[in-house]
């Protein structure tokens, strides 16, 4: 499972999707909007995504874990659009035999993530807005 | 030749549009269609050392030929995650 989305990421699907009875280990990560950065309250976050080339770049990212771990399992949902402080932004569920690569592989998935797929966020703040366009 | 162009975040900002199609010389390169859009829109300036651009949904090195029917996209430092 790999999609953009726009509604409100429900973390169960995407372990429903990586399991299964070879695998003892499944590993999920949750990215959620914070209330501060930059020594700024954030108010809320706009995300915007080039859709058909991030799900291909998504599909890349899946394709390096199969290659380094041999995992086959790994969903991947990024959320785009109006996004309030607490709400889920991306969610990636890996499953595998043994935990160790479980944990390792859905680490380099959200940095890859975060690397190479064509999404983009702006932060809202009192007064103010800009696209984040550094890596902090 | 008609090539499609899609801007995104700062840039779409900066241009004005997300979406523009647009009738090209043969030959041109992805980077010199990059640049005439600096030229025309200088603040693009900013994102000279930083963008990548890609054609057909890949990354491409600037020096890229373009051809009919391409989908051209300039893509600032992405900030997906959270």
């Amino acid at each position: 499972m790999i999609d953009i989305i726009d509604t409100d990421i429900a973390l169960e699907p995407l372990v429903q999707d990586v399991r299964k009875n070879s695998n003892g280990a499944v590993v999920t990560f949750l990215g959620v909007v914070r209330g501060f950065s930059r020594g700024r309250n954030v108010l809320y976050l706009e995300y915007e995504a080039y859709r058909e080339m991030a799900v291909r770049k998504m599909q890349q990212v899946a394709d390096e874990v199969r290659e380094k771990w041999t995992i086959d399992d790994i969903a991947m949902v990024h959320r785009v659009g109006h996004l309030e402080v607490g709400e889920r932004s991306v969610a990636i569920a890996v499953g595998a035999p043994h935990r160790k690569a479980a944990f390792e592989a859905c680490e380099y998935a959200i940095d890859r993530l975060k690397e190479i797929v064509p999404i983009w966020k702006k932060e809202v703040w009192e007064g103010g807005e800009a696209w984040i366009d550094d890596r902090p | 030749m008609k090539v499609k162009t899609k801007f995104f975040a700062a840039i779409k900002d900066i241009i004005g549009t997300p979406e523009v199609e647009l009738e090209l010389p043969d030959g041109i390169t992805a980077g010199d269609l990059f640049q005439r859009y600096c030229q025309q829109h200088t603040p693009l300036s900013r994102y000279a050392n930083n963008t990548m651009i890609s054609v057909n949904l890949e990354f491409v090195p600037p020096e890229t030929r373009l051809h009919e029917g391409d989908e051209i996209a300039f893509i600032p430092p992405v900030s997906g995650g959270y």
